[in-house]
């Protein structure tokens, strides 16, 4: 149960979370959408610790996490941009990375699946945009942790990795996992999602199931019924 | 934090800038102690190259290894773990790496000299302690500058300005302070003044372990004047510690509060 109350986020004097408000309790999928800067990064960043709230609390399964990192044992994080250190090679990263968790896991299934058996003894400042985020998603879906936080999953994968990903977020899903993440991608979240909450400059635009947000906008497609409530919503 | 210094050290031990370092000291070091027959003068040379460099390369190095590592931080921030050993533990395997690369350079030449059967062994040891200390004061400095600006240029320009303030503009501005107040009695000022800069602390505590009255300067006139040699030299140390301990204090709480 990942619970936010009056959540409020500032950069400086630029508010870029305002007053958000959110349960997330039940298994399943949830989308966070809204245009480019909208805050979803900083909402993703504000769960797993790396933002400091200005006002408002969020805790994981009752606990408030302000200052403590035990909770981060019960989530993965995919974050938007990967970047390694240059002369790791992969297999040493997944291996730092068990290490710093101090948790065994097994990579191999994911390295067969994403197809990644020959960059594995790679320097990672040798594999290509795409490869990489393959790496960051291995590195993402390693531990079975109840929550998954992802953070643009999907950028720069090519379709069969696409598709390798769907299959394993069902899974996840399958299994009573709770996975919160971001996209740009519309059919995807058509296709993926259970919940979605809609992001505008910093606000809670909207809330709710796919069924809702067609039914509130009259609209068959998300990608118009997106549209409508940013335009609704905004200046 | 154990596994962040060995990761870091292992990480910096191996890169190419750190090799250069060792042999930049193994090099110079050895044309040194060949070129010159005199002890106490290769030992004075040392210090000085020791006095300007390590500084200068352990700013610019902390301040590098900190946003090359940026994104990296941010993905090992999201595991559970405490904020105060990734970055504590980060900073140490990057002072630990510059130390020993300095270390093995200027030692193998030193030992090859026969160091250890002189009786400038103690002067020696001081170099080292002193090269030692200021690896790990300065890099705090550049680490804990690179943490609080997430501007590169910015946060590269502040500390090779705290770096050229300490080791260029510093002796002037005491010597222009002196002479102001060249009516009052200015000593424990000049004592004061020489704590709160570790370039100065350092060059101090070797120049009462040389004990060459000629070198001393007038700082370290003082330091001998006041506390004799022993004591001079242990408080150095202790001081030299604070430059150590307050940066890394500073470096857990600017990460604390920091966005990343
Ligand atoms: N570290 C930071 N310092 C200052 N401002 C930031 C920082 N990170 C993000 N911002 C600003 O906060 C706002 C929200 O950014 P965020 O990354 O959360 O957006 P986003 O919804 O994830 O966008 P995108 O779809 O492009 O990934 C933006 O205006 C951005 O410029
Ligand atoms: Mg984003």
């Amino acid at each position: 149960m990942i619970e936010i109350k009056g959540l409020h986020k500032y950069y400086g004097n630029h508010h870029v979370l305002k007053d958000i408000n959110l349960d997330i309790g039940e298994p399943g999928i949830y989308a966070i959408l809204g245009p480019n800067g909208s805050g979803k990064s900083t909402l993703l960043k504000s769960i797993i610790g790396l933002v400091n709230p200005r006002q408002g609390t969020i805790s994981v399964n009752g606990i408030s996490v302000a200052g403590t990192h035990a909770y981060r044992n019960e989530i993965s994080y995919l974050p938007q941009i990967a970047r390694f250190p240059d002369n790791l090679r992969v297999f040493e990263l997944i291996r730092l990375i068990k290490e710093i968790r101090n948790e065994e896991a097994d990579e191999s299934e994911l390295v067969n699946l994403f197809q990644v058996e020959s960059d594995i003894r790679k320097r990672l400042r040798n594999l290509s945009g795409g490869t990489r985020q393959k790496v960051n998603m291995i590195l993402g879906f390693l531990f079975d942790t109840p929550y998954l936080i992802l953070d643009e999953p999907t950028i720069s994968l090519d379709p069969v990795s696409l598709t390798k990903f769907r299959k394993i977020i069902s899974e996840k899903k399958e299994q009573g996992k709770i996975i919160i993440y971001t996209t740009h991608i519309m059919n995807l979240v058509e296709e993926l999602s259970d919940h979605i909450i809609l992001l505008l400059e910093g606000r809670i635009i909207f809330k709710g199931g796919l069924k809702d947000i067609y039914g509130k906008t009259g609209s068959s497609s998300l990608e118009n019924a997106i549209s409508m409530l940013v335009d609704k919503n905004g200046k | 934090m154990r596994k962040f210094i060995k990761y870091s050290f292992v990480d910096l031990i191996q890169s190419y800038w750190t090799i250069l370092y060792f042999v930049f000291f193994l090099v110079v070091t050895s044309t040194i102690l060949y070129f010159s027959a005199d002890m106490t003068k290769s030992i004075v040379s040392m210090m000085n190259i020791v006095l300007v460099l390590i500084p200068l390369v352990s700013i610019v190095f902390g301040a590098i290894y900190y946003y090359n590592s940026r994104e990296f931080t941010e993905l090992l921030l999201a595991q559970p773990v405490r904020r105060r050993s990734l970055i504590l533990g980060q900073y140490s395997g990057l002072a630990l790496s510059l130390s020993i690369s300095f270390t093995a350079g200027i030692t193998i030449p030193f030992i090859l000299k026969g160091i250890f059967a002189s009786e400038h062994l103690p002067d020696f040891l001081l170099i080292l302690l002193a090269g030692i200390g200021l690896s790990f004061s300065m890099s705090a400095i550049a680490y804990a500058t690179a943490l609080k600006h997430e501007n590169k240029i910015l946060g590269f320009g502040i500390s090779l300005f705290i770096w050229f303030f300490l080791a260029v503009l510093y002796d002037g501005l005491i010597l222009i302070l002196l002479i102001l107040f060249k009516e009052y009695p200015t000593d424990s000022l000049a004592i004061v003044l020489t704590f709160l800069n570790p370039i100065d602390l350092s060059r101090v505590m070797i120049m009462l372990g040389l004990d060459i009255a000629a070198l001393m300067g007038y700082t370290g006139a003082l330091f001998l004047k006041f506390f004799g040699s022993f004591t001079g030299i242990a408080i150095s140390v202790f001081s030299v510690l604070c430059w150590i301990a307050i940066p890394s204090f500073l470096m857990v709480r600017i990460a604390n509060n920091k966005d990343f």
